[in-house]
């Protein structure tokens, strides 16, 4: 491959070399050999200004948000919410006021199920599920579904790991009060039609929320331009730290909502009464917010803005295309999902080893994949498997990795004396 | 496109580790693919299904308890190499004792789990040293205890209080 490189492959050969010497967990070796990281779709990894830029809000800026008029708490607050400005940019979204600062994707569904569910989902009315979502976008709605007496509808999957979409306009009726789908499948890299799945719940008087913690970190994503009402994500999965993610939903929808908690930061006054609500959207950010997670997210952002999209797409292009060609000619592999209109997260198995087996042998070559059944257990069952391996790649992987996956693999297989068939 | 060597991994023919190749020995593999004592037990007297919520393994165990012996053992399940070898082991190794004694069978192979190398040389732990390896491995501990949990849950819940559902 090397004799054959072209100028335009040094150029962006070089070009991932910078990025990765942004990123200095990348460094680092695991069990004696250089780590390849290969678990983003879990947690990504941060940069160095994301670091720095949590470190500087931690020594210089930190003190309590919209509460003194000392310049500490207005530095924090302007750090703040000026990384929620960063974040709304990123998602397409101008007014900021949009954003609600959560502790993750699955916080920010079970914020909509608890405010905006328990006031419009009754009895017998139903929201309509998909068997690909994460664990985190399906208890939310069996919890209110316990409380309320709503029923649940989960939309099927074709063979090849799309959504079914003519069992998806069977599932829909008068009684649909809601649609949640994921943005792109975690376990199976699917980029869902979710322009054409808004449409006709909106057509079938239902609102939409949208998981994107797999979307956000890879695609383009506009709100607008999908036309949902909430849009989930997490700042973890795109290069920010744990601890905080967003909720995003239309002005008039946050503020026909009641608040999710009480307390602190959500309240305009305060007798032994009762309440005022703060404005959106502080109220719902009861309590002390988790600032430098914020400030961190916001930095986040940032930095993949200034990576760009093009580039991040560019990459994303060629990783997929490359794994799916050196994964699938792997004699025993089965690769689950689509080869195409998918993102750089590929869930497989390997003949009859287990994938924790192989997670553990693939780790002593400092290999990091996840193993199991990726909070997905609904659609495990439905594929008839119990667990897969999964690897997933992110804008500073490279095809030597790629590479490196599959010499495990056939490490692997020579650990178990070849691969046999489970079939 | 190149890319920076230290990313480029040995050959697939590198040399299995001594970490690998101890922890996936050949009775190991063997247990796996050939499992013993798998199937229904009929005339079970005890049965219990146990579950790692983490990974997904699934072990369930039957006995059947005569006087106060187990005569028979047999598991059912999925899951990875280690959780599977060591209930098709358990099978064979708890059969003859007492409830009593196959919890104390559990104890001792609970230590050599835990790096108690001095068990190395107890004969009657069998094909179970097989899995001594997996000490060095701390996450997958749960793994070869699985079907051991099964047992002890079965002797806690007492003779009469039997787990079992309906077949």
């Amino acid at each position: 491959m090397e004799a054959n490189a072209t100028p335009r492959d040094r150029a962006a050969s070089h070009d991932l070399a910078d990025i990765r010497a942004q990123f200095p967990i990348l460094e680092r070796e695991v069990n004696g050999r250089p780590l390849v990281y290969l678990d983003s779709a879990a947690s990504a990894q941060q940069p160095q200004r994301v670091i720095d830029r949590i470190e500087r809000y931690c020594r210089e800026q930190h003190a309590n948000v919209h509460r003194g008029a000392h310049a500490l708490s207005v530095e924090a607050t302007e750090a703040f919410e000026g990384a929620r400005q960063l974040v709304a940019g990123h998602v397409g979204v101008s007014d900021p006021a949009e954003i609600v600062f959560t502790r993750g994707t699955t916080e920010s569904v079970n914020l909509v199920a608890a405010s905006w569910g328990a006031a419009n989902v009754g009895a017998g009315d139903e929201i309509v599920l998909t068997k690909m979502e994460h664990h985190s976008n399906i208890v939310p709605w069996q919890l209110l579904a316990r409380r309320t007496g709503a029923v649940l509808r989960y939309v099927d999957v074709t063979p090849d790991g799309r959504l079914d979409l003519d069992d998806y306009a069977r599932l829909l009726g008068p009684r649909t009060r809601l649609v949640g789908v994921t943005h792109v499948s975690n376990g199976l890299g699917t980029i869902n039609p979710v322009v054409e799945i808004t449409e006709l719940a909106h057509d079938a008087g239902a609102l939409v929320l949208v998981d994107g913690a797999q979307a956000a970190p890879h695609l383009m994503v506009d709100t607008h331009a999908i036309g949902c009402d909430f849009y989930a994500f997490s700042g973890h999965k795109m290069c920010g730290p744990t601890g905080i993610g967003a909720l995003w939903a239309r002005r008039e929808l946050l503020e026909g909502m009641e608040p999710y908690q009480g307390g602190g930061e959500m309240i305009s006054e305060v007798t032994l009464e009762g309440s005022k609500w703060a404005e959106i959207p502080h109220k719902f950010e009861a309590g002390t917010p988790n600032i430098a997670g914020a400030v961190g997210f916001g930095e986040a952002v940032a930095f993949l803005s200034d990576v760009g999209h093009d580039r991040l797409a560019a990459h994303e292009d060629e990783i997929i295309a490359y794994a799916l060609e050196r994964l699938s000619a792997v004699p025993g592999v089965t690769l689950y999902g689509p080869r195409e209109n998918r993102t750089s997260v590929f869930s497989f198995t390997l003949g009859d080893i287990h994938p924790h087996d192989l997670s553990t042998i693939l780790d002593q070559g400092g290999i990091a994949i996840r193993a199991g059944h990726h909070c997905n257990q609904p659609l495990m069952d439905h594929m008839g498997v119990s667990a897969t391996a999964r690897a997933s790649f992110y804008l500073y992987n490279t095809r030597a990795e790629v590479d490196a996956l599959i010499d495990g693999l056939g490490m692997a297989a020579r650990v178990f004396g070849g691969v046999s068939s489970t079939e | 496109m190149s890319y920076p060597p230290q990313n480029r991994q040995a050959g697939a023919d590198r040399e299995i580790p001594s970490t690998l190749s101890t922890l996936y020995q050949e009775v190991i593999l063997d247990h796996y693919r050939r499992p013993r004592n798998k199937g229904v037990l009929e005339g079970a007297t005890h049965t219990i299904t146990m579950n790692n919520p983490l990974c997904g393994d699934v072990i369930e165990l039957m006995l059947r308890v005569a006087g106060d012996r187990i005569q028979e053992a047999r598991f059912a399940g999925r899951g990875c190499s280690i959780s599977q070898a060591s209930a098709s082991m358990l099978t064979g190794r708890v059969a003859g004792r007492t409830l009593e004694e196959a919890v104390e069978l559990s104890a001792r192979f609970t230590r050599l789990l835990h790096g108690d190398e001095g068990l190395l040389d107890d004969d009657d732990l069998g094909d179970l040293r097989a899995l001594a390896g997996v000490s060095r491995f701390p996450v997958r501990i749960k793994c070869a205890l699985l079907g051991w949990n099964c047992l002890e849950e079965l002797s806690d819940a007492g003779d009469d209080e039997s787990v079992a559902g309906p077949e």
